[in-house]
């Protein structure tokens, strides 16, 4: 009876999630259009519904009644499965992330927003984002076409590099909070967030974390000047829809991960004094808030910064960021084993 | 020797630590774009909003009614002969008993095309008038996929006997 109420309580909050989820990143690509139109003086999507926003179904239909096309030469199972790995792998990492307190009380029942309270929960977010690289990397090579595979290639050498630092500068949080659990490190900002104890370790996450999603600055495996689209190129239709869906998603997911990680998640000042019920409420909220206030940045970078070269990208990655969260996981070693 | 004082002195000093590490830039960069957010455009919405046309625009032609809904062209050709780009084509009647409320005098245009392919606008068919009959507009001739279509009738070009169907020119007229 309870294991029932459980699972089906656990179903329901993987389907609300998904919705969100999908709902936030196809507004993203309306709100990423907005926000470029806004920053270069202009007034962006505005015709689809009032203030444009039925833009993102337009677009979806179009995706979906687009022609399919197939190349010559290309493996049809990969090459079906690369989008769909990539929009899986984006989906999957906001599973571990606790949208309220662990265990506030209902009824006598007790709830956690969360789907997937794993003791490995850091892991887990690592796991899947370097998971992401294989859509990538199979749509790109199964494609049969040269740019599609320099961009693929680009794509998976880019991510394997940031992915070092990423799991570096996150060391210190680790050791902070001394725990993998995604509950535990936030429960272990109830105080301070970790941003005001680790303003390095978030520098170099931020980063990483912008090279992960294949975000401008680091966007160079759908580089048009030189690959024309990349390692999506061939890809026409939905498929096409999925790959560039995949980058919202994934950016929603990164921006709750830095949220979870740095900005102490559901926790806001003053949250001790509300009662507990409603501190649940607007503690969702305010991850939200902060979730969005991530996708804007995200977005405000894209729109200021322009594309690295790709042995600046290499030369960051590995001669900067790497020594810089390893002199960090040092220092901060030092500092929680001796004091 | 200078030619102009724009000339800039370059200079290929080191980046120091602050440049060299970008992120101050980046700043910049953001409060910039932030800074365009906030700012208003200029965008003009087109088919809703039109932008007013200065008072020496010139666009498509109207034949004007004089006050009691009569048409001012006599047909006198002076439009024609003036039109540098031969984009006018009159042919003149005689008013007849009982016309007297459609044609101001006793000659009138039965025929008044205008070719707007060939026109240039140019407005020298307005100021060759005589009759105050043609004018240029803020009128915009509309685009079409038709060649035959951009030569303009006389029932094209006159404008309603109705009051409120009467096109502004105002703006256009000059002291006589």
């Amino acid at each position: 009876m309870i294991l029932a109420s459980v699972i089906t309580f656990k179903l329901a909050l993987a389907a609300i999630l998904f919705v969100i989820t999908l709902g936030i990143a196809a507004y993203s690509t309306y709100f990423e259009r907005k926000v470029a139109a806004f920053m270069q003086d202009r007034i962006g999507p505005n015709r689809a519904g009032p203030l444009g926003l039925l833009q993102p179904i337009a677009d979806g239909v179009k995706m979906i009644f687009k022609e399919e096309h197939r190349p010559t030469g290309s493996n049809r199972i990969l090459f079906i499965l690369g989008p769909s790995i990539a929009m899986l792998t984006a989906l999957m990492t906001s599973a571990v992330i606790p949208w309220s307190p662990k265990y506030f009380e209902i009824g006598g029942q007790k709830y956690a927003l969360q789907i997937a309270d794993i003791n490995v929960g850091i892991l887990y977010v690592f796991g899947v984002v370097s998971l992401g690289v294989y859509g990538i990397l199979i749509g790109g090579w199964s494609s049969n076409n040269k740019y599609s595979l320099l961009g693929a290639v680009r794509a998976s050498s880019q991510m394997i590099s940031y992915e070092l630092a990423m799991g570096l500068s996150i060391i210190p949080i680790i050791l902070g909070s001394e725990s993998l659990q995604m509950s535990a490190i936030v429960e272990s900002q109830h105080e301070v967030w970790n941003i005001f104890k680790y303003p390095l370790g978030f520098l170099i996450f931020l980063i990483c974390a912008f090279a992960e999603t294949n975000r401008t600055p680091f966007d160079l495996p759908e580089c048009e000047t030189e690959l024309v689209g990349g390692y999506h190129t061939e890809y026409t239709s939905m498929k096409l829809g999925f790959f560039l869906f995949s980058e919202y998603v994934n950016m929603f997911a990164s921006s709750a991960v830095i949220s979870t990680l740095f900005f102490g998640g559901y926790h806001f000042p003053g949250m001790s004094l509300l009662p507990a019920g409603v501190a649940v409420l607007v503690g969702v909220g305010v991850l939200f808030a902060k979730i969005i206030f991530f996708i804007f940045f995200f977005m405000w970078i894209r729109w200021t910064i322009p594309r690295f070269r790709y042995d600046q990208l290499m030369h960051l990655g590995w001669q900067v960021l790497m020594p810089l969260a390893i002199i960090l996981v040092v220092v901060y070693g030092a500092i929680f084993s001796f004091i | 020797m200078q030619l102009t004082n724009r000339s800039k002195q370059v200079s290929n000093k080191e980046m120091t630590f602050s440049e060299r590490m970008y992120l101050p830039a980046i700043v910049g960069g953001l409060r910039v774009t932030f800074s365009h957010m906030l700012k208003k455009g200029a965008t003009v919405q087109y088919p809703e909003q039109v932008r007013e046309h200065s008072a020496v625009f010139r666009g498509q032609h109207v034949l004007k009614r004089d006050a009691e809904g009569r048409e001012n062209c006599t047909a006198c050709g002076l439009c024609a002969v003036a039109c540098p780009a031969e984009a006018i084509t009159i042919v003149a009647g005689e008013r007849q008993k009982g016309e007297e409320h459609l044609y101001r005098e006793e000659k009138y245009a039965v025929e008044y095309d205008i070719n707007m392919l060939r026109c240039i606008f140019c407005g020298l068919c307005e100021e060759a008038c005589p009759k105050d009959a043609i004018y240029l507009t803020d009128r915009i001739v509309t685009s079409n996929y038709e060649r035959a279509n951009f030569i303009f009738r006389k029932e094209d070009l006159v404008e309603k006997v109705a009051l409120e169907g009467r096109i502004d020119i105002s703006k256009r007229k000059k002291d006589k």
